[in-house]
């Protein structure tokens, strides 16, 4: 039996553990700052178990690598930064048509273009929803802590696995290269999801796209008989194009379909509300550290504030910030951008309680004091 | 000899999408005889296309197939045959799929030498986009974005993927469909990175636009240009002017890049076990 471990690890790291926890046995990508440890990490662990890395030409190429790779059957997973990112979206997009399960991590440097290459920023929130053309379904999520980018890195995974959709995983800078002490489970101890197979014997009669009751088609390996065509242009249930405009909106109804009949399965956060606020800050990533250490110390003050931590990002935690909003006066979102996730927050709240935003897009970061500042100037 | 081809092929996706006399079905056709005569086992091989008339050959083949984003099937392909060694992985690709926006991870690949089998339409254009000049365009020749004649330099691929390290290069030709058979089957059969040209005639954006004519026409040229490798090799450079080789123009032996790959994993788990 496995034992519980107890390390010193850079958020980068907490990746390369997280994945191999997870059943990761391939990476492929390109390297970059801040994203290079986690290539370097598993260039090490994967081939110690069993597993395949390998470094591609640009980040086009590890992204089309970890798609063939997954439909082989691979638990499959890239690394990069925002240039990179950038190269990587086309074959993004794919990943979501031909539904093929992986993880894409972007540790966030400041953009656009080289831009701050060691500093940090969530400057590519948007991007995660929106770098691929046309309108598409996405899973984002973002750690806070090493620890806790370790259990998403395993979360990925396992959505990635069960929804058959590359879920994106977006450290920043802070996160990536802080170290801190996490303690990993030991693996009997973690949920492990494996994608859904089709039996042999359901060859003859096989649609690899069909419109199951749960909207997520079984996926065969290749090479295992099923002899199934997969492709970016819209498709029917046999995995071929047709041109027919119906096609297109039945597929684009179940791509979304699947994840929005599960959103309390994929949406992640956490809060600490009293039930009784005048103001709540609603962070994500390293932002949250200064957010929970800032009302913490307003809190000691008299002044009644609570925190939220938002560790999936996308899809946005429509409901829950609804009803956050009709019982708070305002809710403060501090971002390393120009403002990026305020305006979903914005949307969901509809006037119901005033949104303000905290924005560094400097390369430097938010402070508890930043903060504290602010929800002092909102009472 | 007599080969059933039929259950290679999707015969319910049939009729092609390709325009009479096109010379990509020249390609496919030889392709699944090659298959056929090779013994490999068609439920352990994949193929991968990427965009364009010729990137349509993959939904035409009864076997995993994977039609990719444009330029970018071998990176598709590495993926699949990293991940899993057995099974035999093979793209199609055009000229400017594979050589345009491609031509980076044909480069790549190459000099990885992994054991991929790559099948390029030249078709010297852009053919599903309406003919726009591709890299194997010919200088001076006419396009839709060559209006006044082209003055981008083509180049010979073979040679690009050869000095990449590609251990098995060939070229044929839709006028020679039996060579072609007997050349893919010998690139499927090399282990190895094998690049396997194929000049196939586009009457629709090229041939008619470059006065060449209509498939006839530019199959008629290619009888009057092409020559085998063994003679080419014999000919004088001022010989050799206009002309195209055809054949196995070049193969070795070398470490296969899966291979080099596990016996890093056997290295690495056996030191581990040592510990
Ligand atoms: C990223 C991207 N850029 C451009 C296109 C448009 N496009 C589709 S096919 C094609 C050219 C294909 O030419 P080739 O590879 O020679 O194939 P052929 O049609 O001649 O067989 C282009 C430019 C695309 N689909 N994707
Ligand atoms: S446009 Fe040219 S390459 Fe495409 S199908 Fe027609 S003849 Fe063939
Ligand atoms: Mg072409």
């Amino acid at each position: 039996m496995s034992k519980a471990k107890t390390l010193l690890l850079q958020g980068d790291e907490a990746v390369v553990e997280g994945g191999m926890a997870a059943g990761a046995d391939f990476f492929a990508g390109y390297p970059i700052t801040p994203a290079s440890e986690i290539a370097e990490g598993f260039a090490e662990q994967l081939p110690a178990n069993g597993g395949k890395f390998i470094q591609m030409e640009d980040e086009i190429a590890g992204m089309g690598c970890i798609v063939g790779a997954s439909l082989a059957g691979a638990k499959a997973i890239t690394a990069t930064s925002g240039p990179g990112f950038s190269l990587k979206q086309e074959n993004l997009g794919f990943a979501i048509m031909v539904e093929a399960p992986c993880v894409v991590v972007n540790v966030q440097r400041v953009g656009p273009s080289t831009g701050l290459p060691t500093s940090p920023s969530q400057g590519d929130i948007m991007q995660a929803k929106w770098g691929t053309h046309g309108d598409h379904p996405i899973i984002a999520l973002s750690p806070s802590s090493v620890s806790e980018t370790f259990d998403l890195t395993v979360t990925a995974f396992n959505l990635a696995e069960k929804y058959r959709i590359p879920v994106i995983l977006l450290l920043d800078e802070i996160v990536g290269h802080m170290r801190e002490k996490i303690t990993i489970p030991p693996a009997d101890e973690l949920e492990i999801v494996n994608r859904k197979k089709p039996k042999p014997e359901d060859k003859d009669n096989f649609y690899p796209y069909e419109e199951t009751e749960d909207l997520i088609p079984p996926m065969p390996d290749y090479g295992t008989g099923f002899k199934y065509h997969s492709t970016g242009l819209f498709h029917d249930k046999t995995g071929f194009p047709r041109g027919k405009t119906e096609d297109a909106k039945k597929l684009m109804d179940r791509l979304m379909g699947k994840i929005n009949n599960n959103l309390d399965d994929i949406i992640h956060l956490e809060d600490d509300l009293n039930g009784d606020e005048d103001v709540v800050v609603l962070a994500y990533g390293s932002t949250v550290r200064s957010a929970i250490s800032a009302v913490n110390q307003v809190r000691e003050e008299g002044i009644k504030a609570g925190w939220v931590k938002l560790k999936t990002i996308w899809p946005f935690a429509d409901d829950y910030v609804r009803k956050l909003a009709e019982k708070v006066d305002r809710i403060i979102v501090p971002e390393l951008n120009m403002g990026q996730l305020i305006g979903e927050v914005e949307r969901v709240a509809a006037g119901k309680a005033e949104v303000t935003g905290i924005n560094r897009y400097d390369g430097t970061l938010i402070t508890p004091a930043d903060v504290v500042a602010e929800i002092k100037g909102a009472l | 000899m007599d080969v059933n081809i039929d259950k290679y092929l999707r015969q319910d996706k049939m009729p092609h999408i390709w325009c009479p006399g096109c010379g990509h079905g020249t390609v496919l056709g030889s392709f699944v005889r090659a298959f056929d005569q090779s013994g490999l086992d068609q439920e352990k091989t994949v193929v991968i296309s990427g965009i364009g008339c010729s990137g349509r050959a993959s939904g035409y083949l009864n076997f995993d197939t994977l039609h990719v984003t444009h330029g970018r099937a071998l990176t598709f392909a590495t993926g699949v045959k990293m991940a899993n060694p057995e099974l035999n992985v093979i793209v199609m690709t055009g000229d400017g799929d594979g050589a345009a926006i491609g031509g980076n991870h044909l480069i790549h690949s190459s000099r990885r030498n992994i054991d991929i089998t790559v099948v390029l339409f030249n078709n010297n254009i852009y053919g599903m986009t309406g003919g726009q000049f591709s890299p194997m365009t010919p200088t001076g020749d006419t396009a839709t974005t060559s209006p006044y004649g082209n003055i981008d330099q083509n180049f010979d691929l073979c040679e690009l993927a050869k000095s990449s390290g590609a251990t098995f290069v060939g070229r044929g030709a839709s006028y020679q469909p039996r060579k072609m058979i007997k050349l893919i089957k010998e690139g499927l059969l090399h282990k190895g990175f094998a690049f396997i040209e194929t000049l196939t005639q586009c009457p629709v954006n090229y041939g008619k636009r470059n006065m060449i004519g209509g498939a006839r026409d530019m199959l008629k040229w290619q009888d009057e240009h092409l020559v085998p490798d063994k003679k080419y090799e014999k000919m004088d450079p001022e010989e050799r002017e206009g002309l195209i080789s055809t054949g196995v123009l070049y193969q070795v032996s070398k470490e296969e890049y899966t291979d080099k790959y596990q016996q890093v994993i056997n290295n690495v788990m056996a030191g581990e076990s040592n510990e």
